[in-house]
């Protein structure tokens, strides 16, 4: 019972930060409000005992990147609210085009026949002692692949960060 | 030898490449003598192969290669020696080696000497493939290899538009002809299943006599044999070819090249034989065209026109003898024929080369005196050609004659009338050229002399084959010609089925014979009179003829006649294609896609609009389709 | 911390799929509608985080490990993309002191 109650507590939370952030004046409040929304898919994270992942996605995402863009903001000064927006056109089509989307999304599911047992016993893949076990021995390539990733991935952000002439 | 007979065209090729490659440092003169060589190599290895023959050995096909495999086609490359081919090749390597040699004086200081000599052996290499032709395939190659090598040696001098011209006339006609026999050849493999001699010669010994297809894959062939030998309708191209040099004029145009209908004929014996019909009209066309030629011959003024026109009528003999029956016959008169028109040709030759290019006759005379050897020479191949015995060319045409006679001496008619028409216009050429005197206007009589060694030696050889070659022949009596028995195992089918008896008795013969020969004499006597003793001069360019002169002096308008009929259709044609179908639908075709190409990139272009919020939506739109589709998939 | 929950979600999973269309859609319309760049960033974060809540969802619905792995690896991905996506942004302000890229139209025909 009280999954359920966690669960649509959370999804609300989500979705209203969502919404905030694309509704919000100030570039703080949107970063903030971000952070909100990791934080509520974070708490779906652990209702789905998936712990591994919450944590991670609170240290990387809500920590981490949250961060870095609270940088950017506050380095292009950005406090003060943008007033340009898109013509009301454009703005119109968007909002239809995305509920298209939606629209089509679920029509998709409709199609699934998604159908499981309700008796099943709790699932221990979410644990840090299992998913790090299977990670170390299927999926080592990746993993190391990865490493790479975020070496270049540096590389490149201190090349672009460099000042011209340099 | 008979194993390695194949080998025998390997050599002309050999000094064709040598030729053609043009090593730097080469000397030139040394071509005329390598390609001279190589065909002298070539004839030695003939030689061999003869007397294998004429010492039992018996016919071989060899395989060389594979050369068309899809499916159920299998068309190998086939070389097939018999008696027939190699007397064919006999007379090609031999005459061959005899013009080459005297090519190297001729063409001595001409610029073209190395480019004449690689011509020259590539058409030896593709004569020779044409008559050691096992299949039809092969022999077609060989066909159409000679029209080539006829095509680059009439249009040797190629500076001088005429050339060109003449030399296109020659290859379109030999084409049209080749249309006839390539037509021939898929109604034969459609037929007998292959192209193969031996296959289509055992299978068509077993059909019976006056079938439908046989007669018209040997009508079919006979048209490739007018265009190849020069034969009603498609002869107006031989007098222009005597626009190449007359060495030239001498192998291709009178011993090998136009002989290769004749060959062709003999070759499909069998298929003529059993097509009655086709034999016929072998037969009307070649005496038809013989009397044609000979008359034009008459009236014509130049030296080399007239042996042109010469040849057409001889070679129209040459058919009548085939559509009557006698294969060996017109075989033997081949032989003959390349013998004396050569030496005609290599005379002529020697004239116009010592005249410095003067080919008029009616500006010669008198050069008795001044070129003995020429002289001489030429007197025994005009006695040869007219038939006077004990020469070469009475045996042959009489063979022929005889052979007409018992079939239709109706035939034997404008037969005899042939011979005496031959007979006038040589001994015309001949009394107005070396007898009399010099009617030349503009060239140095001093500088007319005979001829080096290395031209008249050729002559010789040819002089003494023309007057005594067929002797030989007729070792085992006057009744039995070698030459007969000897091809007796190409023709034996062929016989058997014409049943062709001799039903002349021997008194009838040489009755047939004293008439013919009177009637020669006779015409060789007008014509004395006429030339010498009344010293006729034929008239000048511009007075007018009349009336049955006129037409023949003007070979009977027939080049213009297809001019209209045939050449100005044509062009219009193709002018019309060219106007409306090219230019209007294929162009506007062609332009139109390149207009649509541009037109739809420059509308696609505007998608480009640099905008990233344009492009998100794009993106997002695509996505979308993309979903829905699957959705409703 | 074995378990945290007793047993499996009594919630459909019908549920999941619609609360993450509805995340990603609010991504996608964030990504129409904004013209500033890091709006557009932090649109595109949304959407692949509720991405990554309907993989972990089939992943444990399935008893699939890969899932998981796969959500770890979207992760590092998302991060590395986000150091270069905010240093290029920084850059393209330098040079044009703005971020609305509706200026950034270079690249037309």
């Amino acid at each position: 019972m009280i999954t359920k109650y966690l669960f649509y507590f959370f999804s609300i939370v989500a979705i209203f930060a969502s919404v905030m952030v694309l509704m919000s004046r100030k570039p703080i409040h949107r970063v903030l409000y971000l952070t909100l929304a990791f934080l509520a898919l974070a708490g779906h994270f652990i209702l789905l005992n998936a712990q591994f992942i919450a944590i991670v996605n609170v240290i990387v995402y809500a920590g981490a990147i949250m961060v870095l863009f609270l940088f950017t903001v506050m380095l292009l000064n950005l406090n003060v609210a943008m007033e340009h927006k898109k013509s009301n056109l454009i703005q119109i089509t968007a909002i239809i085009t995305a509920g298209l989307l939606f629209l089509t999304i679920t029509g998709a599911s409709k199609k699934l026949d998604l159908v499981y047992n309700e008796e099943q016993v709790v699932t221990q893949i979410g644990l840090v002692k299992n998913l790090g076990k299977i990670l170390f021995s299927d999926f080592r390539l990746p993993f190391e692949v990865s490493g790479i990733l975020f070496l270049s991935a540096m590389v490149g952000a201190v090349m672009l960060g460099k000042k011209t002439g340099d | 030898m008979m194993n390695l007979f194949w080998v025998i065209p390997l050599f002309p090729l050999l000094g064709f490449l040598i030729s053609a490659i043009n090593f730097r440092h080469f000397p030139v003169r040394t071509n005329g003598w390598i390609a001279s060589s190589m065909v002298f190599i070539s004839f030695i290895l003939s030689l061999f192969v003869f007397f294998d023959l004429a010492g039992g050995a018996s016919a071989q096909t060899i395989i060389l290669f594979d050369w068309i495999k899809t499916g159920t086609l299998n068309l190998p490359v086939e070389l097939l020696i018999d008696t027939l081919s190699s007397v064919m090749l006999l007379i090609i390597t031999g005459v061959g080696l005899l013009i080459h040699i005297y090519s190297i004086g001729y063409m001595r200081d001409d610029d073209g000497y190395r480019r004449y000599f690689s011509c020259m052996n590539l058409f030896i290499f593709f004569m020779l493939i044409l008559v050691m032709g096992g299949s039809y395939l092969v022999m077609f190659i060989g066909w159409e290899g000679v029209g080539l090598c006829s095509y680059l040696l009439i249009g040797f001098w190629n500076r001088k538009h005429e050339n060109n011209d003449a030399a296109r006339k020659a290859f379109i006609m030999n084409r049209i002809g080749d249309l006839g026999f390539l037509l021939g050849m898929f109604l034969i493999y459609y037929t007998f299943g292959s192209l193969s001699f031996n296959v289509i010669f055992s299978k068509a010994a077993l059909m019976l006599p006056g079938t439908a297809v046989l007669t018209i894959i040997t009508l079919l062939l006979f048209v490739g044999a007018t265009g190849k030998s020069a034969q009603i309708p498609l002869l107006t191209w031989l007098p222009d070819a005597m626009a190449g040099p007359t060495p030239v004029s001498a192998l291709i145009h009178a011993a090998t090249m136009v002989t290769a209908g004749v060959y062709m004929v003999a070759r499909s014996n069998i298929l003529y034989s059993l097509s009655p019909l086709s034999m016929s009209v072998v037969a009307i066309v070649g005496v038809l065209t013989a009397l044609l030629a000979a008359v034009i011959a008459l009236f014509q003024n130049d030296i080399k026109k007239v042996l042109a026109y010469s040849t057409i009528s001889q070679l129209g003999l040459m058919f009548l003898g085939l559509g009557v029956g006698a294969f060996a016959g017109s075989m033997f008169h081949l032989m003959t024929h390349a013998f004396f028109k050569a030496l005609l040709f290599l005379a002529a030759g020697n004239i116009i080369h010592s005249l410095s290019g003067e080919q008029d006759i009616r500006y010669m005379g008198g050069l008795q005196k001044r070129l003995p050897w020429t002289f001489l020479i030429f007197f025994t191949g005009a006695l040869s050609i007219s038939g006077i015995p004990p020469f070469s060319g009475f045996f042959s045409k009489d063979e022929i004659l005889a052979a007409v006679f018992s079939k239709s001496p109706v035939l034997w008619g404008l037969g005899i009338i042939v011979s005496v028409m031959t007979a006038s216009y040589i001994f015309r050429l001949f009394w107005l050229t070396f007898k009399g005197t010099l009617r030349g206007t503009k060239m140095n009589t001093d500088s007319i002399h005979e001829s080096p060694m290395v031209m008249l030696i050729p002559l010789l050889v040819f002089g003494v084959l023309s007057a005594f070659g067929a002797l030989p022949l007729f070792i085992q009596g006057i009744d039995r010609n070698s030459l007969t028995t000897f091809l007796n195992p190409v023709f034996k089918n062929s016989n058997e089925i014409l049943q062709n008896i001799s039903p002349v008795s021997s008194n009838t013969k040489y009755f047939l014979m004293a008439v013919t020969l009177s009637l020669i004499v006779l015409s060789i006597f007008v014509t004395y009179t006429i030339f010498v003793k009344n010293k006729h001069t034929p008239a000048e360019e511009n007075i007018l003829r009349k009336g049955f002169i006129k037409l023949a002096y003007n070979k009977f308008y027939l080049d213009e006649l297809y001019d209209t009929i045939i050449v100005k259709p044509v062009n219009q044609l193709s002018g019309f294609f060219r106007d409306t179908v090219d230019l209007k639908i294929f162009d506007k075709i062609v332009e139109s896609t390149g207009r649509l190409v541009m037109y739809s990139g420059s509308k696609i272009r505007l998608l480009q609009t640099g905008n990233v919020g344009f492009y998100l939506f794009a993106m997002v739109i695509s996505i979308i389709l993309v979903l829905f589709f699957n959705l409703i998939k | 911390m074995q378990n945290i929950t007793g047993t499996l979600p009594i919630i459909p999973i019908q549920h999941y799929v619609l609360f993450c269309t509805l995340m990603f859609v609010i991504g996608v319309a964030g990504v129409l509608i904004k013209r500033n760049a890091l709006v557009i960033f932090m649109s595109i974060e949304i959407m692949l985080n509720s991405i990554n809540l309907l993989l972990v969802a089939f992943s444990v619905y399935h008893n699939d490990p890969a899932g998981q792995i796969f959500v770890f690896f979207v992760m590092i991905v998302a991060a590395a993309e986000v150091a270069v996506g905010l240093a290029l942004v920084v850059m393209v302000y330098r040079h044009t002191h703005s971020i609305d890229i509706d200026f950034l139209n270079k690249l037309k025909w």
